[in-house]
């Protein structure tokens, strides 16, 4: 058969460059269509209702109580600032739940990885019951189940005549800053900036001469003894203020919500079954020969999970241990469930309600998360290629 | 002379063979383990005790009324009386066969396709990709003389089935497409819109993706028209999943060998025939996996479509949970719905493990 004699149009066609650019060309061009015919649907539809769009909203007074909040709020603030209110609770309880779930998850990894039977398959079985019910609902039981069971103020549980466990939270002392605090501050972060000069000095030398330098317990001493004996130093800046009952509820003192409570229970039991997984996963991805070899170097049990098995493990742990904690805190946004004031129950509910401005307020939501989540993928791409240079 | 016999080998000692070895070895090998373990057993002991005698012993099964709930314990006749809720949620009693025999069918495909020793997969796979659909939609909802039930009637386990399977269904192939998409390397506009595409939908919670859909999407049609609410959560689950399962699939993409592309090329196989002869049978089997694994998550996160006010199972537990001639019975309720939940997922992920198992046939390199 005699080949064509592709010219002109036909060349066109079959040139892979021109077919790409076209393709691309009626992708964009379809994509352009919806959007614009979206965008027009949405203003002639806010149109008929007769809402105005615009972030004029903003500025106008809220009008409604928050529960909890870590900026100064009450009801004559704006509705901008009920966003930052939201955003820092929502931040809080991320911060508390990923602490509480990577100490949970790493202790229910390793025992996963014991030489005791008992404690192995305990962890096997706290990890496939736990991950298998879904979050809400685990919120929902510590919730309603759980901290309903709680006994009234009146007849709280006491800790010490100082911490009271009821229906309505934990009451706590709350540590009030006094005179001589700001000196005592400025004593720890002297502190700590001297631990990571000491952490860098032993890395080094380390490097250099192979000798080894107990950074940990120096570095635990030299906190501790500056938090016990600066306070003592500095006049005892820091007074705690006890809660006390009075009426119905305990006044003074700082209350940790039940709701606070139960999302962070349930984010940190949740979140630990799958950290435990993947620490359990690390440890086993370093291969056996790498414990023998440190055996036979004569390496104790703390140099070999120190200096060889964890910088292996963690290579292999930290990119879906962030994903983890990414996931918690776009799973913290289920407190509007219990009422928790996060940044969706306060913004993206009740604003909401009160404005019914859903497009701004439902895109300033979402683009909080995006920043959250896109910001920490881009750290991350950035860290895995710094860990990947070591590689040899 | 007498002839050298020599002794038997003397048996090994009793406490490093059989039961007592074993429990030397794997319990109490030192001090702090044996603490462990006995405080373990503590533990078990004491949870144990407390569920049985809660849950079984001291609790009621029988009855209809609260008043039969006396011996202190679980009182399980709180779910025995709303069993057909749980299930269906407002679904018309006299058509109960219609989910029941849809139900039926799906248990029969997935037999079907999941047990490697029945033949035909190619077969079932069509047919339950094709005619138990249109034959699942027409039980479900009506048309072909059976009388329409509106979906708002719909709830409790059967509508999370619903979800979770349309949701998986629709969001595989659309993940296919954007993870080819985002893997092009000609067309960087193509990959572009894939890319934003997928870190938009796994970047936010799925929480506000179900306020979006049942606030902004109904503003986004012409005429403001009222989508129905199922659909619009429907679709929020579908663009949120797909943009999961398109990870999913550029995982197994991405772990088939470079050769097996140039392999292809260098057979001067257009595109769509590379894909389909040569990639993608080969990374699908690398991702049913991770495909299960997406099901399983999806299965829970169905859960959350009671914030925006439809019923599945835990939506009816919490609803009869504010039944006032019900109340105080949290425990139950929420445990049955866990135990619904559980027992899903956990069948879902040892499959996926058994799968792993299955189809490790030494390819990896």
């Amino acid at each position: 058969m005699k080949p064509k004699n592709n010219t002109g149009l036909l060349r066109l066609v079959y040139n892979p460059t021109a077919r790409s650019i076209f393709y691309q060309v009626v992708i964009v061009g379809l994509l352009l269509w919806f959007v614009l015919n979206i965008v027009g649907n949405v203003m002639t539809n806010l149109d008929q209702r007769g809402i105005s769009t615009g972030f004029r909203f903003l500025s106008q007074p809220a009008g409604f109580g928050i529960s909890q909040s870590l900026i100064e709020y009450d009801e004559t603030f704006t509705f901008g600032r009920t966003f930052f209110v939201g955003l820092l609770n929502t931040l809080l309880i991320s911060a508390l739940g990923i602490i509480t779930a990577t100490i949970l998850g790493v202790f229910v990894g390793i025992s996963r990885l014991s030489p005791n039977w008992l404690l192995r398959k305990l962890s096997m079985v706290y990890i496939e019951i736990l991950r298998n019910i879904p979050l809400l609902l685990q919120i929902f039981f510590w919730y309603y189940v759980v901290l309903q069971a709680m006994p009234r103020p009146r007849d709280s549980i006491s800790i010490g005549e100082a911490i009271f466990i009821n229906v309505r939270g934990i009451s706590m002392p709350k540590p009030v800053a006094d005179s001589g605090f700001g000196i005592y501050v400025a004593l720890i972060v002297a502190a700590i900036i001297g631990v990571i000069v000491l952490a860098r000095w032993a890395n080094k030398r380390m490097m250099d001469t192979g000798q080894q330098f107990p950074t940990f317990w120096a570095s635990v001493g030299i906190l501790l003894g500056t938090v016990i004996i600066g306070f003592f130093l500095t006049g005892r800046p820091l007074v705690l203020d006890y809660p006390e009952l009075r009426g119905l509820n305990f006044r003074g003192g700082m209350t940790l919500l039940p709701e606070l409570l139960a999302l962070w229970f349930a984010l940190t039991i949740y979140t630990s079954t799958y950290i435990a997984e993947i620490v359990r996963s690390g440890i086993e991805s370093v291969s056996h020969g790498q414990t023998e070899a440190c055996r036979a170097l004569g390496l104790n049990e703390g140099q070999r999970l120190k200096l060889v098995i964890l910088p292996q493990a963690m290579r292999v742990m930290i990119p879906p241990m962030t994903s983890q904690y990414l996931n918690l805190a776009k799973n913290s946004s289920l407190a509007t469930a219990i009422g928790y004031p996060d940044l969706v129950s306060v913004f993206a509910g009740t604003t909401l309600n009160q404005t019914g401005q859903a497009i701004e307020i439902i895109s300033m939501t979402m683009l909080v998360y995006l920043t959250i989540s896109l910001s920490v993928s881009a750290f991350m791409n950035w860290f895995n290629r710094r860990m990947a240079l070591v590689e040899r | 002379m007498t002839e050298f016999t020599p002794k038997p080998a003397r048996p090994a000692p009793l406490s490093e063979v059989g039961l007592l070895g074993w429990m030397r070895k794997n319990l109490f090998s030192n001090i702090s383990n044996s603490i462990v373990t006995l405080l373990g057993l503590y533990i078990v002991w004491q949870v144990l005790s407390w569920a049985i005698s809660w849950g079984l012993l001291n609790a009621d099964f029988v009855g209809n009324h609260r008043s039969d709930c006396d011996s202190g314990g679980a009182c399980w006749v709180f779910i025995s009386v709303r069993w057909n809720l749980f299930m269906y949620g407002f679904y018309p009693q006299d058509s109960y066969w219609r989910p029941n025999l849809a139900f039926i069918l799906l248990i029969g495909f997935l037999i079907w396709l999941s047990v490697p020793r029945i033949p035909f997969k190619k077969v079932g796979a069509i047919l339950s990709l094709t005619v138990f659909p249109v034959a699942a939609y027409i039980l479900l909802y009506g048309g072909m003389g059976l009388d329409v039930v509106p979906t708002h009637r719909w709830g409790g386990l059967m509508l999370t089935l619903v979800l979770a399977l349309v949701g998986i269904v629709a969001a595989i192939p659309i993940g296919i497409l954007l993870a080819l998409g985002r893997r092009s390397t000609n067309m960087p506009a193509v990959r572009l819109v894939c890319v934003i595409f997928i870190e938009f939908w796994r970047g936010v919670p799925l929480i506000t993706i179900l306020f979006m859909a049942s606030v902004m999407l109904p503003l986004f049609f012409a005429g403001g028209t009222d989508a129905d609410k199922l659909m619009r959560a429907m679709i929020g689950i579908i663009m949120f999943q797909s943009a999961y399962m398109a990870e999913v699939v550029r995982g197994g993409l991405q772990a088939l060998g470079k050769g097996q592309y140039e392999g292809a090329d260098a057979l001067g196989l257009s595109y769509w025939q590379k894909t389909n002869l040569i990639i993608l049978p080969q990374a699908l089997k690398i991702m049913i996996p991770g495909i299960v694994n997406t099901l399983i998550s999806l299965y829970k996160d169905t859960s959350l479509i009671l914030i925006i006010g439809l019923l599945d199972v835990l939506g009816m537990v919490r609803q009869a949970l504010a039944d006032p001639a019900w109340l105080g019975y949290p425990a139950e309720g929420y445990i049955f719905a866990a135990f619904m939940f559980w027992i899903f997922c956990f069948s879902m992920s040892r499959y996926s493990a058994y799968l792993e198992r299955r189809l490790n046939t030494g390819h990896k390199r």
